[in-house]
């Protein structure tokens, strides 16, 4: 069996089992008609003349948690930046909040996968938070105190999104001089301020230790349901996310599945899609445990 | 030269009677401000070495203007805002690399291309026999022959740069310290990269005519990296920048006028001295901040599991 023949074979599995499985999420069990916030339609993205992957359908949905899987390589980082419209499709449609993936849409918070803050930055957390508020407009801002009512609004905002992430300790030092955890929190709370409908995250939890793993966590999925945010995020350890997801995108061998996690995060798709032995354990508590690496075969990225 | 008497007023008084001085404090304020403004973006985007290549490119241009008899102010201008807008061709020489916090440049390249610079510079002097003297003034600064219409020129470009600066700020500091995400709001970081480059351009060009093409840096680099040392803040930090420019101006003119030695050796002496308080005060700063113990809220996830815990 070809590997493209395994992936089909694992969309069909997928869909024959529960419908229409891009769908169903088990939070959305009461049937409700919810608005499509994210939908590729046999989307194809190459990047330097070759394919990454190629007719990929799926659709997430406003308030969703989704989480977005798969070795190194295999194009993650790039679906998130077709959806952003930093990457253009080769084939197919992305699209965004009723439009076109297209640069610069303010409903959409974003964090590109990164290493931390060279040490000699010398800018506050707090003044990083404030760009994503409003960075991308021309001009000079005015000092606070000759902005009025506005320049109050815009610094209350940034103290909200500080506290919500609990940046609080250390937003005013210089951002080189916090920790990559630290960092991280304050780039959350910049891709919050805009009050987002859409959260773009790549590898959010890379760099933070594994309380504050599942601290975040738990933030970015409280933001999804207090405030109907839908949340794409790319991990490459599924554990801390298991409580909060309500769909899984897998991608390998240059195409996508996507399912609800107990249908995705089972030992017999993971073995399939990473083609390595992987368990799906369950602990006392009833919680799924995914072991085995994930990440070690470097020659199941797609072929070429 | 006349003596110095001590008397301050009496002092400056004397030494604003004569008109090269007048011209020279006129320039050396104008491209203090710009310098120290663009300047600090300079150091933000980590682009110092692109800087100093654009003030070596000035020098041939320079050159050659003497050399076909046009005013240098032209050449100047000319070769900087040229060699600005190559840079900005360049593959990588204006777009962000995947960094953060600073840009990546494409030094083998810029290197080249400021060795071919000086070469040029030194093979157009040559050619303009009996210029030696000019070449020391073009490549390390004088305090005489600044004319009416060059601070007029320096006033009318450090206008444009500066207007054209504050137009672009915003979207330069976002782009300058996060350009991915820059990009993904919708901020032109390449175009944001190439203008800045001009503006670079510009601000080297001027400060050229008054520090000489080698010593660009004291205006550019050295407040920037001085007002960076004291405060995180942008805004603060920018207008310190300028400041400390200003100051290394004003009181390297006035100390070159009374003293035998060149203003480019005042101008960088002090600024360099700047540097050196600066830095000794952030390492004293950075100490005591360490032996103190931090602000009440700690950088765990106390905030985050009590919001958790709200909802
Ligand atoms: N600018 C580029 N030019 C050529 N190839 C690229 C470029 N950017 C990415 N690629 C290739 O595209 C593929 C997918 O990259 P992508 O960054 O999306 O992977 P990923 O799934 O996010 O991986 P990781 O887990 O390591 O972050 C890789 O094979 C990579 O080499
Ligand atoms: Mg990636």
């Amino acid at each position: 069996m070809t590997r493209t023949d395994a992936v089909n074979e694992a969309v069909s599995t997928l869909s024959g089992d529960e419908g229409d499985a891009t769908r169903a999420g088990p939070s959305s069990g009461e049937a409700a008609v919810r608005t499509v916030v994210v939908s590729l339609e046999n989307a194809s993205v190459a990047v330097g003349g070759r394919t990454i992957w190629s007719q990929v359908s799926l659709e997430v949905q406003a308030g969703q948690f989704v989480a977005v899987l798969g070795p190194n390589g295999v194009g993650k980082s790039t679906l998130l930046k077709a959806v952003l419209g930093l990457v253009p499709v080769s084939g197919g449609r992305v699209t965004v909040l009723g439009q076109r993936a297209g640069r610069g849409n303010a409903a959409i918070g974003y964090l590109p996968q990164r290493r931390a803050f060279d040490p000699g930055t010398r800018i506050r957390g707090v003044d990083i938070v404030r760009l994503g508020l409003d960075g991308d407009r021309w001009g000079t801002p005015l000092p606070g105190w000759l902005r009025g009512a506005k320049g109050r609004a815009a610094r209350a905002r940034v103290a909200e999104v500080i506290d919500l992430v609990g940046a609080g300790g250390y937003a005013h030092r210089p951002i080189g001089q916090c920790s990559g955890g630290e960092q991280q929190r304050l780039l959350i709370a910049q891709a919050l301020i805009r009050r987002p409908e859409l959260l773009v995250l790549d590898e959010p939890l890379d760099s933070l230790d594994v309380t504050n793993q599942a601290s975040v966590s738990a933030l970015i999925q409280q933001v999804c349901r207090s405030q109907g945010v839908a949340v794409l995020l790319v991990a490459h350890d599924v554990n801390p996310l298991m409580p909060y997801m309500d769909q899984v995108i897998y991608l390998a061998h240059g195409g996508a599945v996507m399912g609800p996690p107990e249908q995705v995060i089972t030992a017999d798709t993971l073995t399939m899609l990473y083609g390595t032995p992987i368990d799906v354990l369950r602990d006392r508590a009833g919680r799924l445990v995914v072991v085995g690496q994930p990440d070690a075969p470097t020659d199941h990225r797609l072929p070429r | 030269m006349t003596g110095l008497s001590w008397n301050l007023v009496d002092d400056v008084r004397q030494m604003l009677a004569f008109h090269f001085m007048l011209n020279a404090l006129r320039a050396g304020t104008i491209v203090a401000v710009v310098a120290g403004a663009v300047g600090y973006f300079m150091v933000l985007r980590r682009q110092a070495f692109a800087g100093h290549t654009l003030a070596v490119i000035g020098f041939p241009g320079a050159a050659g203007a003497t050399w076909l008899g046009i005013s240098p102010v032209f050449g100047y201008f000319g070769f900087c805002i040229a060699g600005a807008l190559v840079i900005a061709a360049l593959p990588s020489g204006g777009r962000p690399n995947a960094g953060l916090g600073g840009y990546g440049e494409e030094s083998a390249v810029i290197g080249t291309v400021q060795a071919f610079a000086l070469a040029c510079g030194f093979l157009f002097v040559s050619l303009y026999k009996g210029f030696l003297s000019g070449l020391n003034n073009l490549l390390f600064g004088t305090i005489i022959g600044v004319s009416d219409n060059q601070v007029l020129t320096l006033l009318i470009a450090g206008v444009i740069c500066l207007a054209m600066l504050a137009a672009l700020a915003r979207p330069l500091l976002f782009s300058s310290i996060d350009p991915a995400v820059a990009r993904a709001r919708g901020v032109p970081v390449r175009l944001v990269a190439a203008a800045f480059l001009v503006l670079l351009g510009v601000a080297a060009a001027g400060t050229s005519q008054v520090t000489g093409s080698l010593l660009v840096f004291a205006l550019l680099v050295a407040p920037a990296a001085t007002a960076a040392r004291l405060t995180a803040r942008p805004a603060l930090g920018l207008s310190l920048s300028v400041l400390i420019a200003l100051a290394v101006t004003w009181v390297g003119e006035t100390i070159a006028f009374f003293s035998p030695y060149p203003i480019g050796f005042w101008v960088s002496s002090l600024a360099f001295a700047a540097f050196l308080l600066a830095t000794t005060y952030r390492a004293a700063a950075d100490r005591i901040g360490r032996r103190q113990p931090r602000g009440s809220t700690s950088p765990t996830d106390a905030g985050i599991t009590a919001t958790v815990g709200a909802a």
